[in-house]
């Protein structure tokens, strides 16, 4: 028996530790997630500081957080990404106009 | 051969600079290079005609305009501005007050730079500013009593050529230099500024609509849109544009619109208002 029982435990022990990992990447994900939201949300106010927010930014924060509420951390981190490289270029785009409406004036 | 090579940089960079120099604001520079522009992209376009938008641009469309002229669309929100514009508020005083000539054919001098308050005051803040100062709650820039109220104002001054003054005050260059940047600047997920479309496209069609040209492009205001169903002020547009663009607007009156109002308003100096207006 005692030696059945050896011979069982790693087994046992297979779904508990899944469940213990499972727990964990939902932990985790969940992390991620306020990670990733924290880094878009960011960016986002820095483009709002320069007075250039884009739509499609705020519909994929709102999309991260509706998502995130679901506990569906896949798609919330996805939107959160998507949000923060949007809201990136929308920095990049109010740097790089700073000198380059010049460009379009009439003269 | 050092000493040369240096006395050489030093001279090109002097040279240079007076350059730079010239690069500085100079609106009335900007305002007949801005003038030119259009009358000889648009030969054909008499001078006050760019005052009626795409209607100077498109035949088809002038002639439907000038159909629907008969029985203008804008007609029911001009008796409402009217009839706001008269009633008086809870302290007795009116709109008629707050503005010079009793507010009767004063839009041609909105905007105007303040000099006390080193701001932009577009005739839509001024009318607020009026109503505060008697004690009524500010109304939406973007509302229809907003709208009646200045295309009142704007119907009595149909005819008048637009004639926005810049002081000399570094504060109102200020202004009317960002107005200018706000003007030109690409913004938004579609990477469009105002320009791009009112200044490169012109009658070109975006959709069912015929483009702007910039010049003259507020002389209109406030307009009738179908697309709205409704009457909207400068700020509506200015918001809305932001929108198509797939930029998130600022707030209605911001100080980069006022200050884009008044350098679009000060580069169409000379021409008539023509509004309210109407445009599909």
């Amino acid at each position: 028996m005692r030696i059945l029982s050896r011979a069982w435990m790693p087994l046992c022990c297979v779904p508990l530790a899944f469940l213990t990992s499972g727990a964990a990447l939902a932990a985790s994900s969940d992390a991620d997630f306020r990670s990733a939201y924290a880094r878009a949300d960011a960016a986002e106010k820095e483009a709002g500081r320069l007075r250039n927010q884009w739509i499609a930014t705020e519909a994929a924060l709102t999309e991260a957080r509706a998502a995130a509420e679901k506990q569906d951390f896949e798609a919330a981190i996805a939107a959160a990404k998507e949000a923060e490289a949007l809201a990136k270029a929308s920095i990049f785009q109010a740097t790089n106009e700073k000198d380059a409406w010049k460009n379009l004036e009439i003269r | 051969m050092r000493f040369w090579l240096i006395t050489l940089a030093v001279l090109a960079l002097s040279v240079a600079h007076p350059a730079h120099a010239a690069d500085g604001i100079d609106p009335a520079a900007d305002a007949r290079a801005f003038r030119n522009y259009f009358v000889e992209k648009f030969p054909n376009v008499k001078l006050d005609d760019f005052a009626n938008g795409p209607y100077s641009l498109n035949e088809d469309m002038r002639r439907q305009w000038e159909e629907k002229e008969q029985f203008p669309p804008y007609e029911f929100s001009l008796e409402t501005g009217k009839e706001l514009f008269a009633k008086p508020f809870a302290n007795g005083k009116h709109y008629a007050d707050c503005f010079p000539e009793q507010g009767i054919g004063v839009r041609q001098n909105y905007p105007r730079f303040d000099e006390k308050t080193g701001q932009v005051i577009t005739l839509e803040l001024a009318l607020n500013l009026c109503r505060e100062t008697n004690g009524e709650k500010a109304i939406s820039y973007t509302g229809d009593d907003m709208a009646a109220l200045t295309a009142y104002m704007a119907f009595t001054s149909r005819g008048k050529p637009f004639d926005i003054k810049i002081p000399n005050d570094p504060r109102a260059l200020e202004a009317y230099e960002n107005g200018k940047r706000y003007f030109y600047t690409r913004r938004g997920q579609l990477n469009f500024s105002c320009a791009t479309c009112h200044v490169q496209n012109p009658g070109e069609r975006l959709r069912a609509e015929v483009l702007a040209p910039a010049l003259g492009i507020l002389n209109a205001l406030p307009i009738y849109r179908s697309e709205w169903g409704g009457m909207g002020t400068t700020s509506r547009r200015f918001v809305s544009c932001n929108s198509q663009v797939r930029g998130v607007p600022l707030e209605p009156q911001a100080e980069e619109y006022r200050d884009l109002e008044y350098f679009l308003s000060y580069v169409s100096n000379g021409l008539p208002i023509s509004g309210p207006g109407s445009r599909p």
